[in-house]
């Protein structure tokens, strides 16, 4: 079994964010693996294991997307396929899908995984995109896989505490939910093991896709409260005595 | 312009979120004269739609479209597009729609903006987004002959829905071209079991924000001295430090108690769909930008881990 993980690197949740002339100040943002992609990671490693498979970890980004590439690595998958590209945050999905389904449409993955979205832009659409592209079956939000020679099960989660299990004919692309699996760490051993891994690195423009995103992005802005809050800062102890106060007095807590 | 409203059924019943779509193309419509048509694929929900003001409802002649099936779905929606070729596909952002619109979006090559929460026209179409897990928000002007766009839950109300005359025209879909490499299971859910939060009067909600299960007791404690339920977001399960029944939110528990009081939640959009009704919000988060400020009523910035110890301890 032979299984792509797409795999994005974004800015952390706990990134500091400043605008000017409505682009993102890239410089201050701590940069770390998407984490719903670590799901989708884990699961094609279990796949992997029971299978015999192998794991192909794919990003597109600026360089300093290799440590999205040597995390993969290190937890075991065994290559990695690296697009290099600065300016993911203007493209469309469709265009970046078209850039990867360029590059990968000659590997012949039986499968291939995607997380739920991107923690950055949040367009929850690439993995599906590729099944199109690459003619695939395809099901999001995934929260369970069996496979059996060449039978695919899936278990889909559906709105309101509804499930269902589907049969897909391989091959596949599937967005994985989380809470599927529990992603593991990285050995000592997993890291020692990542210089050993091959990465094939091209720039996307080797690609030689022409490229339009369909729209331009005009405004990138905080958004404006429309609710009044009341804002508590301070000390700790400043802070102690006025939930205290609000509690008891204000919503009266037994 | 002509926009296309897809609606979707679950259950046999019209999505909510699909009407709210219809309200965004009606508005364009009022301001530049766009041809609003709609699609509904579940024929037995085709009365409901009969009072609403559209220029066409499309409905298929083919029973299987009754039923989700994203490669039967793509099929029908090409050939609506041959037909019809609307500038502008509007859809909720719902599952179905994570399911199979992105691919439409490659069938056609056209872009697809996807968990817009607002839409304007002034000689183009502009959208909003958040971005960021909703710390910024983006605003797109569609540039392209043809684009998609896809609506959160709530960016607008199904009451302003504009009612009038539409015309249905049914239309009878080749799919007979269509590989089937999918086979859709039953449908079912899951034994509920555990607790329902849905009637709790206070609850301590914790986020990933505790940091980690050993620090789960520390809400617990501030539970147990105010007579408060445990509510959890998503991760928090995800992780395994609580039982699934704990999680709130679009795939947990909807819940509207007199006090919510949110331990370490940002405030992503599918937690706040199963906490805003509650009365009171209390949320301590350590980031000032966090979104679940923006609808609480008391908004603590600072560190949990130091402030809930001691506030449980004064109680
Ligand atoms: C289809 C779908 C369905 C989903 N369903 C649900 C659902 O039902 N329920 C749900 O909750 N989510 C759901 N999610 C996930 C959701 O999008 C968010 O990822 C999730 O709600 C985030 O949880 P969180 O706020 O606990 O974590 P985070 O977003 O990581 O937020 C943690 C917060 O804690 C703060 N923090 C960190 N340390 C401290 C400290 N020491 N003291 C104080 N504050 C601190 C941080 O600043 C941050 O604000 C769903 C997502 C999708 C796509
Ligand atoms: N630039 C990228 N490189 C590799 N994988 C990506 C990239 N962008 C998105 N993905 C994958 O596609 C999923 C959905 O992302 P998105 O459609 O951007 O929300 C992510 O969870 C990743 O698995």
């Amino acid at each position: 079994m032979k299984i792509c993980v797409l795999m994005k690197q974004v800015a952390s949740e706990d990134s500091p964010l400043s605008i000017s002339n409505n682009i993102i100040d890239k410089a201050s943002l701590n940069l770390v693996t998407n984490e719903p992609d670590s799901y989708a990671l884990e699961e094609a490693l279990l796949i992997k294991e029971k299978t015999n498979g192998e794991v192909t970890i794919c990003t597109l980004g600026p360089e300093s997307s290799q440590q999205v590439i040597k995390d993969g690595l290190a937890k075991g998958a065994d290559k990695a396929i690296h697009i290099i590209c600065d300016n993911t945050e203007t493209m469309s999905s469709l265009d970046i899908a078209k850039i990867i389904t360029k590059k990968i449409q000659n590997e012949n993955f039986d499968l291939i995984f995607s997380g739920l979205q991107s923690n950055d832009y949040g367009f929850a659409q690439l993995g599906i995109i590729i099944s199109e592209l690459l003619d695939y079956s395809n099901a999001c939000l995934v929260m369970g896989t069996e496979i059996n020679e060449n039978k695919l099960k899936i278990k889909k989660e559906l709105e309101n505490g509804w499930f269902q299990w589907s049969e897909l004919k391989l091959p596949a692309s599937l967005s994985i939910q989380s809470g599927i699996n529990q992603p593991r760490y990285a050995t000592l051993k997993g890291i020692m093991s990542v210089k050993n891994k091959p990465v094939d690195k091209i720039d996307f423009s080797e690609l030689g896709l022409s490229l339009n995103a369909g729209y331009t992005i005009d405004e990138i802005s905080i958004p404006q409260k429309s609710k009044q809050t009341q804002m508590i800062e301070g000390e700790v102890d400043d802070i102690v005595s006025q939930l205290t106060d609000i509690l008891k007095n204000k919503i009266k807590v037994s | 312009m002509k926009i296309l409203v897809y609606i979707e059924s679950t259950n046999n019943k019209i999505h909510p979120v699909s009407l709210e779509s219809l309200v965004a193309a009606q508005k364009i419509s009022e301001s530049n004269g766009a041809e609003v048509h709609a699609v509904i694929f579940n024929t037995n929900l085709i009365d409901a739609l009969s009072n609403y003001k559209l220029d066409g409802l499309i409905t298929p002649d083919n029973e299987e479209l009754i039923y989700y099936h994203p490669l039967l779905y793509l099929e029908a929606f090409n050939q609506i597009n041959l037909k019809y070729k609307p500038n502008l596909f509007i859809f909720g952002h719902t599952y179905e729609t994570r399911d199979w619109v992105p691919r439409l979006s490659a069938k056609l090559d056209i872009p697809f903006i996807s968990d817009c929460v607002d839409i304007k026209y002034s000689d183009k179409i502009t959208v909003n987004r958040p971005i960021y897990q909703a710390k910024l928000a983006q605003k797109l002007s569609i540039t392209s002959e043809q684009a998609i766009i896809s609506f959160q839950a709530g960016s607008f109300s199904a009451d302003d829905i504009n009612r009038g005359v539409c015309n249905s025209n049914s239309e009878s879909f080749d799919l007979s071209s269509v590989v089937d490499t999918i086979n859709m299971g039953e449908r079912f859910q899951e034994s509920s079991g555990g607790v329902d939060l849905s009637s709790a009067e206070f609850i301590v909600s914790v986020g990933r924000g505790i940091g980690k299960e050993e620090n789960i007791p520390i809400a617990e404690n501030l539970a147990d001295k105010i007579n408060a339920q445990i509510g959890s977001s998503r991760p928090v399960v995800d992780a395994g430090w609580l039982d699934h029944s704990r999680q709130i939110g679009s795939s947990g528990q909807v819940v509207s108690p007199k006090l919510y009081f949110a331990l370490g939640i940002s405030g992503a959009i599918q937690h706040l769909v199963g906490m805003k009704g509650s009365k009171q919000i209390i949320a301590i988060s350590k980031d000032k930008n966090a979104p679940i400020f923006e609808i609480a009523d008391y908004a603590v910035v600072g560190d949990l881990l130091e402030i809930i110890p001691k506030l449980t301890d004064n109680l």
